[in-house]
């Protein structure tokens, strides 16, 4: 047998790589974060275009957050299949599989709160509470992140926390929602992104 | 000397194995084939062993129509993992100058 150090460390890296989905990629992140600010500032120019032109009335303003919808479901589509490719192409690298148990608990850890917090937002939509919109995406976002980070790398637990500050600070201050959540959604995913790219795929 | 050097671990795949199911409550076989890059034949082997030993537990299923082998560790072979795990410690603590 080799020496017990070389063992031990073998009986640390299975467990990590069986617990732990290790091939998400940093530049998906950096990626997810650039769709939803180019996705902001869409959102930014047609509301800020009709409150100047004050002939829009309650007819428009439901086309623009039908408009907003789209746009959040075009950045989460982009964003998922980017991270999918990507964290493909990374699980080659690492000789590790993507649909694992491991992947399968870190996905589901996410998902569920993103999900939830996505049938709350209808539930608010259909209710006009638009104000509440960014505080809520936000905050779900958050926990499912924290949530998951027992099934990746811990990283992800400051970008969850981030978010949930955000969230929080964004329902104080719903006339700033689509600020809070572009600092969330697009820089914090560009940070956090960059940080994981040089910290581990470098 | 605390810990005892188990000959059931001195296989790498093996030690592999135990090392999955002491974090995982279960394992499948596919999955297992997968993390250790092992042919069917050698992984059904090692499995066969320890589960001789009585340090894992068979159970096997259908998932849509597909036969679902599940590996756990027991009360036993988890004890006896430990022990391995103190033992190697042990030989390192003793080894530092």
């Amino acid at each position: 047998m080799k020496n017990p150090q070389q063992e031990l460390s073998e009986i640390k890296s299975m467990m990590e790589r069986s617990t732990k989905f290790l091939s998400l990629s940093g530049l998906s992140g950096i990626m997810a974060g650039t769709y939803a600010l180019i996705g902001a500032k869409l959102i930014y120019y047609w509301t800020e275009s009709s409150i100047t032109a004050t002939s829009y009335l309650a007819d428009s303003i439901s086309g623009q957050i039908s408009r907003i919808i789209w746009v959040g479901i075009i950045v989460l589509t982009l964003s998922i299949l980017t991270a999918y490719f990507l964290s493909q192409k990374n699980s080659r690298l690492t000789s590790s599989k993507i649909w694992t148990p491991a992947g399968k608990r870190f996905l589901t850890a996410l998902f569920l709160p993103v999900t939830l917090g996505a049938l709350f937002c209808f539930a608010l939509l259909h209710l006009g509470y638009f104000e509440l919109i960014a505080s809520t995406t936000l905050l779900f976002y958050g926990m499912g992140l924290i949530n998951s980070s027992l099934f990746t790398l811990n990283d992800i637990r400051h970008l969850g926390f981030g978010h949930v500050v955000l969230g929080i600070l964004a329902a104080f201050f719903p006339a700033f929602g689509l600020f809070f959540w572009a600092i969330g959604f697009g820089i914090l995913h560009i940070l956090h992104g960059s940080i994981m790219y040089f910290k581990y795929e470098k | 000397m605390k810990g005892n050097y188990d000959k059931a671990f001195e296989n790498i795949i093996r030690l592999r194995v135990m090392s999955v199911l002491m974090v995982n409550e279960q394992y499948d076989f596919n999955s297992f084939k997968e993390l250790l890059e092992v042919t069917d034949g050698n992984l059904a082997s090692h499995l066969k062993n320890l589960e001789n030993s009585g340090y894992i537990l068979v159970e096997k299923s259908f998932q849509k129509r597909k036969p679902l082998t599940n590996y756990s560790a027991t009360k036993a072979g988890k004890k006896a993992f430990q022990s391995h795990l103190d033992f190697l410690e042990n030989l390192i603590n003793e080894n530092k100058p």
